[in-house]
């Protein structure tokens, strides 16, 4: 509607003339017309055609285009940016180190910089062509013209512009008839009045220019200012995770424990201890006589229960089990009356106890005497024992008793 | 006499060898331009067409409820699970980028050698480029999980004053896969500026007057502009052949980089591109059989066309087969013991039935292909398209999982079970594919118009050469 009004307001301004149009029927007219035109010595004209013909170039005269320089150096320079990010990103910016490997080494580099060189002058090229073709042009006068609609279908045009200083109406539309044009009209170009920008158009760019910058100046100002909030969160993906934390209820499970307990009855490697007479020194529900049929008796468990002996027991019940260790003594200076004074491993009531027994008070401990089953490993319970037995016997044995192979040492 | 004998020989011979004209009938400038334009003229669809387009787009609508439910819940929606952390999502991505390939190779590879035929279809696989290349985005885009974060991949300053690492392929991947759909996307859209002028000025309602003009961008078809415009189709041809080549290479290095038994191969770039070749071309065959009957274009893409295009399928199946028995050889050759398993294992693990299924479609189906009759029957190289694009889904399968599932430690070996999730998604980028094409064949020059008018016949100058 608008439009038709402002068509009625300038309806008696004249419109220029923009040039004439000649239509040829086939590829040879319009290709000996175009020679013609250019032997004529016109500049601003041009051919029209449906699909690119071979040779209408040299026929019109055309030089070759700059556009495959453009495209080779805008390439190369997409190589040297690769080059550049790669480089200042990796091995300057923040080195980044993967496997000890080189921080910049061109094998590894070359994938991304083709891709990049390819990129740049794929674009240079596209962009380019736009550029040097005056594209996008929405309007054109030629394009007003219902006949040259078939520019793009099958038939063959020759414009020549008014602006060419050769051009005169009469003499261009001669020399276009002689060329073997099969129709020749006037082309008019717009009146001034439309080819003037709207006005609501500047207002419209302008505020829509003026409400783009402000998400960029909020954005600048966040930039280069401090706060004390946190940083904007969009996607709080991971502010809230079911993990586990100390003192708190774990929402994952119905127990609130963060960790499953073992499958009831697990024991773990190597608790089992089954043997009851070798952990527990027990043979059915008596105390067990003798040892353990896997222990070897030996001169090396005998001297492994002396020195564990030594360690562990003698400092309350003394080197010979006569409970005169220095603990002991000390505990009986002090007389604190708390003290109950070590068991001597002489006595009848000791002497008699099965091998089980004792096995079982070193591993839990008895009165003041703690539990040592924590400290001593089973085997080494079993070389004390050994050696207890040894020093019980020690104390009412005489010479006789001695081996023959020992005899030399006592000497 | 002798010349005479020698002559009528050569003549035969001649006639023998003489082929058929690459658009047939006594066609015209305005009959190409009214095949064309007149599938995208036409006031109602073909039958069927709503039909076809409703259900492909109920699939694409699938597609994008999934994505979406996958991104509120996560990744797990997919079936992979320790140790197959790549699946199906890497398998439809590698999948769909190759079959993309096939339409850079016709547009750009075939312009630079000169392959005229090549004029009748570059539009159609261009597009399907195009298309290949959205549905094998999506995938690694939901892949990496919490996709607000997708930024990651690029060079972009962020919080933690980190860059990516440049020495990784998956890296190189982004920058190849992107740069691929930028240049592939450009070339498609700058050779279809003339035939959506064609469209503008024949276009009879104001709304596609408008549509087709803005696209259109003022094209004038004038010869200054022609002259720059072939200038820069040809730039832009040899800048995406090597290009086409660097792509699948790349995505083949996110394996052969790796160190994982049956990846590690220095293989696989040439065998990937040639699968992708394979692949692609036999998707063509699958789009353009029907396409070429449904909308009346035989005369314009002929038996010819698709004839040479079986034989690309050929070639290209016998190259994937050699791979496949180079790669056992070198398994064996190369004297390591994982390499070696990890090849038994394809061909007699848990996952043999994929590969034999990867085996009887790339390698033995395409063999039909000796024959002519098979070469030229639509009927046939269809079935054999629909076996080959299977087989090379199934390549991709046998490739990625099964080399996953089992790899040194025996005890973490697993079974990949891919989930509805994964079912869905599949067919739903089939969908998406299918729904953009069909879009494309109503309302886009489904043929490069000025292209086959350029090689017609008339289009030459007589005694200009």
């Amino acid at each position: 509607m608008s439009s038709d009004t402002h068509n009625d307001m300038h309806a008696n301004e004249t419109a220029p003339t923009y040039g004439v149009l000649a239509e040829f029927d086939d590829v040879n007219g319009v290709i000996a017309a175009a020679r013609k035109v250019r032997d004529a010595g016109y500049r601003k004209w041009d051919c029209h055609t449906p699909f690119p013909i071979h040779g209408l170039d040299d026929a019109m005269g055309i030089r070759p285009t700059r556009l495959p320089w453009l495209t080779l150096g805008m390439g190369l320079a997409g190589v040297a940016c690769a080059l550049l990010l790669q480089w200042w990103t990796n091995a300057y910016d923040y080195k980044l180190n993967i496997s000890g490997k080189p921080f910049f080494s061109l094998p590894a580099n070359i994938p991304v910089t083709f891709e990049l060189g390819v990129l740049f002058a794929a674009f240079t090229t596209f962009f380019a062509v736009l550029g040097l073709n005056r594209l996008p042009m929405l309007f054109h006068p030629l394009l007003t013209v219902s006949r040259f609609g078939r520019a793009t279908n099958d038939k063959f045009f020759i414009s020549i512009e008014a602006k060419d200083p050769k051009f005169n109406a009469s003499a261009t539309i001669a020399l276009l008839q002689a060329a073997g044009a099969g129709h020749i009209e006037t082309v008019m170009g717009p009146k001034p009045s439309a080819t003037k920008f709207p006005g609501w158009l500047v207002i419209a760019a302008s505020s829509v220019f003026a409400f783009g910058l402000i998400p960029l100046s909020l954005a600048a100002k966040a930039r280069f200012s401090t706060s004390s909030k946190p940083r904007i969160h969009i996607v709080p993906d991971m502010d809230n995770q079911p993990k586990s934390r100390a003192q708190t209820a774990n929402a994952l499970f119905a127990d609130g424990r963060a960790s499953r307990l073992p499958v009831e009855g697990t024991i773990a490697m190597g608790d089992l201890q089954e043997d009851v007479a070798f952990y527990q020194g027990k043979q059915g529900d008596a105390w067990l006589k003798g040892f353990p049929a896997q222990l070897t008796i030996s001169d090396a468990l005998m001297d492994r229960g002396q020195q564990r002996f030594g360690v562990y027991c003698a400092p309350c019940h003394g080197v010979s089990g006569l409970s005169d260790g220095t603990v002991a003594q000390r505990a009986e200076k002090l007389a604190e009356g708390t003290w109950v004074a070590p068991t001597k491993v002489t006595e009848p009531h000791v002497i008699v106890q099965p091998e089980g027994q004792l096995f079982n008070t070193i591993t839990h401990g008895i009165r003041n005497m703690p539990a040592y089953g924590a400290q001593i490993p089973p085997q080494d319970r079993w070389a004390i024992i050994l050696y207890l037995r040894a020093l019980q016997k020690s104390h009412e044995t005489g010479v006789s008793d001695v081996p023959a192979r020992a005899l030399p040492q006592l000497n | 006499m002798n010349t005479v004998a020698l002559n009528s020989h050569a003549s035969a011979l001649l006639e023998a060898t003489e082929r058929p004209h690459l658009v047939q009938g006594e066609q015209t400038f305005s009959a190409v331009t009214e095949t064309v334009c007149g599938i995208a003229e036409r006031p109602t669809a073909p039958p069927g067409f709503w039909w076809l387009f409703g259900f492909t787009a109920c699939l694409t609508g699938l597609l994008f409820t999934l994505i979406g439910y996958l991104i509120v819940t996560g990744v797990g929606v997919w079936g992979n699970r320790s140790p197959v952390f790549w699946a199906w999502d890497i398998v439809n991505f590698v999948f769909w980028v190759g079959i993309g390939h096939a339409g850079t190779l016709i547009s750009a590879i075939l312009f630079l050698l000169r392959q005229k035929w090549r004029t009748s279809i570059n539009r159609f696989a261009e597009a399907m480029t195009i298309f290949a290349v959205i549905c094998a985005a999506l995938f690694p885009g939901v892949h990496v999980g919490r996709i607000w974060l997708a930024y990651w991949l690029f060079p972009l300053p962020n919080q933690m004053s980190m860059w990516p690492n440049f020495r990784s392929p998956l890296l190189w991947d982004v920058f190849a896969v992107g740069t691929y759909a930028s240049v592939s996307l450009l070339f498609w859209y700058m050779g279809m500026i003339p035939d959506l002028a064609t469209f503008r000025d024949r276009a009879k309602t104001h709304t596609k007057k408008f549509v087709y003009g803005i696209f259109a961008l003022g094209w004038r078809g004038s010869n200054r502009q022609w002259h720059r415009y072939e200038r820069a189709y040809l730039l832009l041809a040899a800048i995406s052949t090597p290009l086409v080549l660097s792509v699948h290479s790349v995505v083949s290095f996110d394996f052969a980089v790796s160190q994982v038994p049956g990846w590690h191969t220095t293989i696989f770039p040439p065998y990937f591109v040639a699968g992708a070749i394979f692949g692609g071309f036999a998707m063509v065959i699958l789009l353009v059989v029907p396409a070429r009957a449904y909308f009346g274009f035989k005369h314009l893409v002929t038996t010819r066309h698709l004839e040479n295009m079986n034989k690309v399928i050929l070639a290209t199946g016998c190259m994937v087969g050699y791979a496949y028995a180079v790669e056992f050889f070198v398994a064996w050759y190369g004297g390591n013991g994982y390499e070696r398993f990890a090849f038994m294992n394809r061909a007699l693990g848990p996952y043999a039935w994929a590969y034999w299924i990867m085996i009887s479609c790339n390698v033995i189906s395409p063999q039909l292909f000796w024959s002519r009759r098979a070469r030229t029957s639509p009927i046939m190289m269809w079935i054999v398209g629909l076996f080959v694009t299977i087989g090379m889904w199934f390549e991709r399968f046998v490739i990625v999982v099964t080399s996953l599932s089992r790899d040194y430690l025996p005890g973490s070996w697993g079974y990949f079970e891919p989930t509805l999730v994964d079912f869905g998604m599949f067919a739903g980028s089939c969908g998406l594919f299918l729904t953009l094409f069909l879009l494309f064949c109503r309302f886009l020059p489904m043929i490069a118009m000025a292209e086959v008018k350029a090689i017609m016949p008339q289009a030459h100058a007589h005694g200009d050469h």
